[in-house]
């Protein structure tokens, strides 16, 4: 089974509650019930959650249901904006030092892309700030540490400060920042080697390099797909080094990413950057609003449910969805539905916003991509107004003629049509699948 | 007898086998184990009467070792069933039951026994070694050849990470740890030549055994899944039978994203085992749990830190053993 997002868990429980005045604080109740077992398939951590329900409870009973949305979205928009204040405001600047060099330092666990940061925050600092930095390699560790990053060093033609494995990490970093001064590089990026926050040899040898570099910025670098022992990792570092900032990494791949949300709570320390790849121009200012939404599983139903309220006309949502319904669908409804949906940004976005459209067969083909959109309203509007209405009038010569009109060629009007027919099936379905104990209410597509 | 006692008597049996094992558990997952009974302990301590809360309390223990929330869940349910049917009252008398139920989650309907390494006698064995970035492969490897090189077979290993920098030197410096060759190209080389040529030098050298390393990668990246499953079909190709194991390595820190990484590295190659790293730590890796049973993939072996012993066989039972050891020990005395 994979992870279902909160929209998911929350449709079944929404069903039974659409359409009431108030968010009763039975419907709470099981509402939040559902966001609690959102969130720690999140791996947000079971303490954080708990602390989070309970403020959750506190704002959401009593509220006046609003016109436009649901009682679950309005749930949703609760625990959001719940989130969202948890997490901060995007915090995306490196520290600059009265005196140059600037130093930072890498904490962290094994593995979690300490040096593979090193690099990116090296490449981010010369490339968007133009400025010299020199890495320094105090891993004396980990087999192949240092190789590893000279051979970023030289993929970024940034110098790499080392002394060998036999040296003292200290040393290393003293000595570095000596050569840095002498050489004007005003920026000094200390990779250390991985850690467990409990060996406390190890983590004393941090508090050593700190005192003897004085950092600007320490940050520690945890891997995205951490589970509950974030809370002991992030706890632990800045318990003991008083971290400035976090980067989280491998946010590339498909993971929730709850660690995020445990760390902020727990260090209450700024996640500045993060990871999205193996390469070295794959770093991130880290968006506090869309890792709420990811945590949440909910692609970007949240900030579509924002543009829902101010965008959508509840009244042209209804005659849609009957239409959907009916199969009465046509070109014109299409080219309207279409302005509206550009007015919520990408389509593609947008469908994966839609709960169970990812699920959903034949509409990664019914997908169009934005510069088709372009083209598509040309077609649509060189076909007659009959031909709008009834799609089934198409036929060759139709379709030359439309073709010139809109300066498209006539394999781009037939995809055009085939994508509308799977479009309707695919709307047919959806509504479908919406019934069942809903009897005529608005659809819950959360852009209506 | 009850299943502590069991477990008791299984480890007294063959002592001088499992004296080791256990003690490096115990050792290495100290902190896993206190937590975890500490936890257990107080909560017991604390509950008297087996009540709604002490099942809450209990539930967010096992969340807290990463079990997922809803093998935890279902779990309590059948707790709850059981306390009912013996009639259980005493928070004392659950202790059983929960180990029990444990290590039935983990085993399911199957034997219950250690998973051994699917070794041939007299011919070539080759062992993939894949998962995501960072968790320990390059590592485990270095671990593992030592491991059989110790049971006195000859081993090589093929350096199929050429993507991350300063991978194919880490490998080399496992090697010569291990006492091992290394068969290797230039980074940037195709992954799959460069396992060909391991299984060539590896037949003509007649060695017993290949571990494959292999570049990381996150489940969700297509391009790189599918060049696993190239990897995967050369290896097959090449040697009949092969690969005779496919480890993916997992980082007991990782969350519930594990059962996701089993599921889609399940896809592209035939996982048959895994490697549990990291277990040194304070996270306890309670997914294993859930990937064990719901897609039957044994673990096969433990990492308990960087040394080159620090490598276990995984024994579900001293898993457990290790959890519940201070539970055990009171018990005794
Ligand atoms: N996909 C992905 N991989 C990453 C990212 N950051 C680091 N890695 C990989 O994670 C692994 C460990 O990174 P490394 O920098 O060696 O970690 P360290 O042990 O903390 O220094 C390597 O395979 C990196 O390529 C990221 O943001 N995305
Ligand atoms: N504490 C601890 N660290 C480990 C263990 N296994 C691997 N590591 C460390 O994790 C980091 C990544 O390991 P590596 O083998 O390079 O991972 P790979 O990217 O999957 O090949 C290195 O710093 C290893 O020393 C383990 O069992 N315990
Ligand atoms: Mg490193
Ligand atoms: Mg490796």
């Amino acid at each position: 089974m994979a992870f279902e997002g909160l929209a998911e868990r929350l449709q079944s429980t929404m069903k039974k509650i659409t359409g009431k005045g108030k968010v009763s604080e039975q419907d709470v109740k099981e509402m939040t019930r559902e966001v609690r077992l959102a969130l720690l398939e999140a791996d947000v951590n079971f303490k954080v959650v708990k602390d989070l329900i309970k403020r959750i409870k506190e704002r959401a009973v009593g509220q006046e249901v609003m016109e436009s949305l649901t009682p679950g979205q309005q749930v949703i928009k609760v625990v959001k904006e719940e989130l969202s204040d948890l997490m901060g405001g995007e915090q995306s600047k490196i520290a600059v030092a009265d005196r140059p060099p600037t130093v930072i330092m890498m904490a962290g666990l094994q593995g979690a892309g300490k040096t593979t940061t090193s690099g990116k925050l090296a490449n981010h600092l010369r490339k968007k700030h133009n400025r010299s930095p020199l890495l320094v390699a105090a891993d004396v560790y980990r087999p192949a540490a240092i190789d590893q990053l000279e051979t970023v060093g030289q993929q970024l033609d940034v110098p790499v400060f080392s002394k060998g494995t036999d040296a003292n990490p200290v040393d290393i970093a003293r000595d570095a920042l000596e050569q840095a001064k002498e050489e004007h590089h005003d920026y000094v990026i200390i990779d250390t080697a991985g850690r467990l926050h409990v060996d406390g040899d190890l983590m004393a040898e941090l508090e050593q390099i700190k005192a003897v570099v004085d950092p600007d910025e320490i940050f520690l670098v945890v891997d995205a797909m951490t589970g509950q022992d974030a809370v002991n990792v992030a706890e632990s570092f800045n318990e003991q080094l008083e971290l400035s900032g976090v980067v989280l990494t491998k946010l590339d791949g498909d993971t929730r990413g709850g660690a995020a949300l445990s760390i902020k709570a727990v260090t209450g320390k700024p996640i500045k950057f993060a990871g999205m790849g193996e390469k070295l121009d794959q770093l991130e200012p880290f968006r506090p609003e869309s890792m709420a939404s990811r945590i949440l599983g909910m692609g970007d139903v949240l900030s579509l449910i924002d543009k829902a309220e101010t965008n959508v006309n509840e009244k042209q949502a209804k005659e849609l969805e009957e239409k959907m319904r009916t199969m009465s669908f046509t070109f014109d409804d299409f080219l309207e539905q279409m302005g509206q949906v550009k007015k919520m940004g990408p389509l593609e976005d947008l469908m994966n916003m839609i709960p169970g459209a990812n699920k959903m067969k034949g509409l990664k083909n019914a997908q169009l991509d934005e510069k088709q959109l372009v083209y598509v309203e040309a077609i649509i509007q060189s076909m007659t107004k009959d031909e709008r209405q009834d799609p089934g009038l198409m036929n060759a010569s139709r379709k030359k003629r439309i073709a010139k009109g809109s300066g498209t060629s006539v394999s781009q009007v037939n995809r055009l049509l085939k994508q509308f027919n799977e479009m309707k099936k695919m709307m047919k379905q959806m509504t479908s699948m919406q019934k069942g104990g809903k009897k005529g209410k608005g659809m819950n597509l959360p852009f209506m | 007898m009850g299943f502590m006692d069991k477990l008791k008597n299984r480890f007294k049996q063959n002592e001088d086998e499992t004296e080791d094992v256990s003690q490096k558990y115990k050792q290495g997952m100290e902190k896993t184990r206190q937590s975890f009974s500490v936890k257990l302990n107080d909560l017991i301590a604390r509950y008297r009467k087996v009540d709604e809360d002490f099942f809450e309390e209990l539930e967010e223990v096992l969340i807290a070792a990463d079990v997922g929330v809803n093998t935890v869940m279902d779990l309590v349910d059948e707790l709850k069933m059981e306390v009912k049917r013996q009639n259980i009252k005493d928070t004392k008398e659950i202790k059983d039951v929960i180990s029990e139920k444990l290590v039935e989650i983990y085993y399911g309907d199957d034997d219950e026994e250690v998973e051994k390494l699917n070794i041939q006698e007299d011919e070539l064995s080759v062992i993939l070694v894949v998962g995501v970035n960072g968790v320990g492969k390059t590592t485990s490897i270095g671990k593992l050849a030592h491991q059989l090189k110790q049971e006195g077979k000859s081993v090589m290993l093929a350096a199929g990470d050429t993507f991350r920098a300063g991978a194919i030197e880490q490998l080399d410096v496992w090697g010569g740890r291990a006492g091992v060759d290394v068969i290797k190209q230039g980074e940037g080389s195709d992954p799959a030549a460069v396992i060909f040529d391991g299984i060539k030098a590896a037949k003509s050298r007649n060695a017993d055994v290949l571990i494959c390393d292999t570049a990381g990668r996150l489940q969700n990246k297509v391009n790189l899944m599918n060049e696993l499953a190239k990897v995967n079909r050369v290896i097959e190709r090449e040697v009949p039978g092969a690969p005779h194991e496919v480890l993916l390595v997992l980082d007991a820190t990782t969350g519930q994203n594990a059962m996701s990484q089993a599921k889609t590295f399940s896809d592209a190659t035939d996982v048959s085992g895994i490697v549990l790293t990291k277990l040194d730590g304070t996270a306890k890796g309670g997914i294993v749990l859930a990937i064990r049973n719901e897609l039957q993939i044994p673990v096969k072996f433990a990492g308990l830190g960087e040394g080159i012993e620090d490598l276990q066989a995984f024994d579900a039972h001293a898993f457990v053993y290790g959890l519940f050891a201070d539970l055990l020990e009171e018990d005794a005395e």
